[in-house]
């Protein structure tokens, strides 16, 4: 741990009520009338200010997770709380309103709205929360001088690099304030070092905001980096560096969750 | 503030795919102008043949030969001068009852001439229809009598026989006979692109000889009393039927008439309103067409929406108000386009067209209901989309 200068517990896990939790959480697609199962039985908590790094191979639920997690989608079995809010009871308005106001999310595409303005993207999600259009700027503004993009902020998407792109992106995510920023390979479409400063500036806003970060990552140095590492595969995680050696083995059998990250 | 999102995010959907918008809306845009300027055409020649029915003067009641209704023929008429006596002899005064008998006929004098309507009448017409002499005098119970060959002029009939003399005192030649212009009408003007100035009058019984005919085309009858006038009528047919028995007669008033009129017009406007309202429903569909597309293109700006806290609800009013944007400004416009073309027709032929208020307002909530109706399936679809499955389109 003496390369990780941050605190570890953030009051997570002292007992108050985590971000969010999973018990058990299964995802079954229907393609074609054959059931996938892309999730078997997640059980996962992640609590308030945490720093996770999620990775595993193409195709072991990843990205799957992260849409329950934030909320996007719901479990076909299991029990998932969202701040406080056990999801599988919500109707489609009020789990519109829970991602709304608890999470946030950068995608590997970064999602913007083509042919609005970088500031226009980053209020969209006051927009749907009723904030009035003078105080959407403002607060977008702000956000968007935190990503260090206040020179940009009439840029449309086609205007701005990727790195400027994924920046904005992050701005939208936190405009509302969220509790959980859910980041599915944040750097996959960047090149390495405009990789590095988003990821920095990813967890800068972990550190000075406390908002959880739960990211999905390719590169092991980059995982390294969290304060936490799970590893997935066929659905189902194999590895857990908070859980240790109980969740299946965080030592050698562990698989590729503990790439570099030899603690 | 959400709605004010759905407003801006729609009006900037339709003016990002501008040529696309409008060839959207070229479908509402014709249904629309076309209901404004066939509902004016309607409307404008019922206005007129209502406004030509009640010029003719009050009270009136026309007698002919055979039914009054949609679609009779016109039959050949048995009725005689005497007739038109028993006829007076009903109504209790000879001075209310009119009658014609008109044949074409050209008309010369000297080197003019013109093929125009002949008219055989009484005396009595100015005081049964409203008709004013300009110039000179009518016909008088004596020239009727006798049977004088003299003639009252139509202004249009005067200007083309006589363009740079006065006409009255002047000698016209009618199918070969001559006759001596002793008058000549005040002008009525043009009605549905007929000259109703082209016409003359001769007395009944020059005409009849004229023609070598007996026959009386039409009697009419200027009733003494309001209250009375369908048992005036009945009288008048029965006495009619009498005189020759195995032939019907109808008496008509003008409001019967023009209750005819009517119901032949407003079937016609109706027509003419629902092919119209066709195209609409056409361009309806268009609508439809283009905002699934529309929702197609945009499915991962749905996802991302959703995904940041859109409820389906947001979305769904989004499409929706694109939808109704577009058929709107289609129904604006083809309002526009309809009025303007029924003042075109109104100004350069001789159709009327009058633009009503009530075909306005339908013309334009109607192309709102499409743009509702038909951009609900659209909506709904955007709404229900799974954010996850957006999220990924390509
Ligand atoms: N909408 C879907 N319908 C059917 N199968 C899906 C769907 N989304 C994902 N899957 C399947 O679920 C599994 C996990 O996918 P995903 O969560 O995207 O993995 P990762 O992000 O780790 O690459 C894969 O086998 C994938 O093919
Ligand atoms: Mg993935």
């Amino acid at each position: 741990m003496s390369r990780d200068p941050r605190p570890a517990d953030r009051g997570g896990r002292a007992g108050a009520v985590p971000a969010i939790e999973a018990v058990d959480v299964s995802r079954t697609y229907q393609l074609d009338g054959v059931s996938v199962p892309a999730l078997r039985g997640v059980t996962l908590t992640v609590p308030a200010g945490d720093y996770v790094a999620l990775i595993g191979p193409s195709g072991s639920g990843k990205s799957t997770l992260m849409h329950l997690l934030g909320g996007l989608d719901r479990p076909t079995a299991g029990r998932l709380v969202i701040d406080g809010r056990v999801v599988g009871g919500l109707s489609a308005p009020e789990l519109a309103r829970l991602r709304n106001q608890t999470i946030g999310f950068v995608f590997q595409a970064f999602h913007l709205l083509p042919r609005t303005s970088a500031v226009e993207n980053v209020a969209l999600p006051l927009v749907y929360r009723g904030v009035g259009a003078r105080e959407r700027r403002e607060r977008a503004a702000a956000m968007l001088g935190r990503v260090g993009l206040g020179h940009r902020l009439d840029h449309r998407p086609n205007q701005l690099s990727g790195g400027e792109q994924q920046r904005v992106a992050i701005a939208r995510a936190l405009v509302t304030d969220p509790t959980v920023l859910l980041a599915d390979e944040p750097t996959g479409n960047l090149d390495s070092t405009t990789g590095a400063a988003v990821l920095e500036l990813l967890e800068q806003l972990n550190t000075e905001s406390g908002v959880a970060l739960v990211m999905v990552t390719h590169d092991a140095e980059v995982a390294a980096r969290a304060r936490r590492r799970i590893a997935m595969r066929d659905g189902v995680i194999v590895a857990d560096s908070d859980a240790g050696p109980a969740t299946g083995g965080a030592g050698p059998g562990g698989g590729p969750a503990e790439g570099g990250a030899g603690s | 503030m959400r709605l004010a999102e759905a407003w801006r995010v729609a009006s900037d959907a339709l003016r990002a795919n501008r040529m696309r918008s409008l060839l959207t809306m070229l479908g509402v845009i014709i249904g629309v102008a076309s209901v404004v300027l066939l509902v004016a055409i309607g409307t404008g020649t019922k206005q007129t043949v209502e406004q030509q029915v009640e010029g003719l003067g009050s009270n009136l009641l026309l007698v002919v030969p055979g039914r009054l209704d949609v679609g009779s023929a016109p039959a050949v008429s048995p009725l005689t001068l005497q007739d038109v006596d028993a006829v007076g002899r009903v109504v209790g005064d000879p001075g209310r009852v009119a009658v014609t008998v008109a044949s074409g006929a050209t008309v010369r004098a000297g080197t003019r001439q013109d093929f125009t309507t002949v008219q055989g009448v009484l005396e009595t017409t100015p005081a049964v229809f409203a008709r004013d002499v300009a110039r000179g005098r009518y016909l008088s119970r004596s020239d009727v009598d006798t049977g004088r060959r003299v003639a009252i002029l139509g202004d249009s009939v005067a200007r083309i026989l006589f363009p740079d003399r006065e006409a009255v005192g002047q000698q016209i030649n009618v199918a070969g006979v001559r006759f001596r212009v002793i008058g000549v009408f005040a002008p009525l003007g043009q009605s549905l692109g007929v000259d109703r100035d082209d016409e003359v009058h001769i007395p009944v019984t020059a005409a009849q000889r004229l023609y070598g005919t007996q026959r009386v085309d039409a009697i009419a009858v200027k009733a003494p009393d309001r209250e009375r006038i369908d048992e005036l009528g009945e009288r008048i047919v029965a006495e009619l039927n009498g005189r020759h028995p195995g032939t019907e007669f109808s008496a008509v008033t003008q409001e019967q008439i023009l209750g005819v009129l009517g119901d032949i017009l407003g079937i016609l406007t109706g027509v003419l309103a629902a092919i119209a309202g066709i195209s609409l429903l056409v361009g309806g569909v268009g609508v439809s067409n283009i905002m699934l597309v529309s929702v197609r293109e945009r499915t991962r700006e749905i996802g991302l929406r959703k995904a940041v806290g859109a409820r389906p609800r947001d979305i769904g009013v989004q499409f929706l108000l694109e939808a109704v944007l577009l058929t709107a400004i289609g129904g604006l416009t083809g309002m526009a386009l309809g009025v303007g073309g029924a003042l075109l027709v109104a100004a350069v032929s001789p159709i009327p067209a009058a633009v009503t208020w009530w075909s306005l307002a339908l013309a334009f909530s109607v192309s709102a209901a499409v743009g509702i109706v038909f951009g609900v399936v659209p909506a709904q679809r955007a709404a229900r989309l799974d954010p996850v499955v957006a999220l990924r389109a390509e």
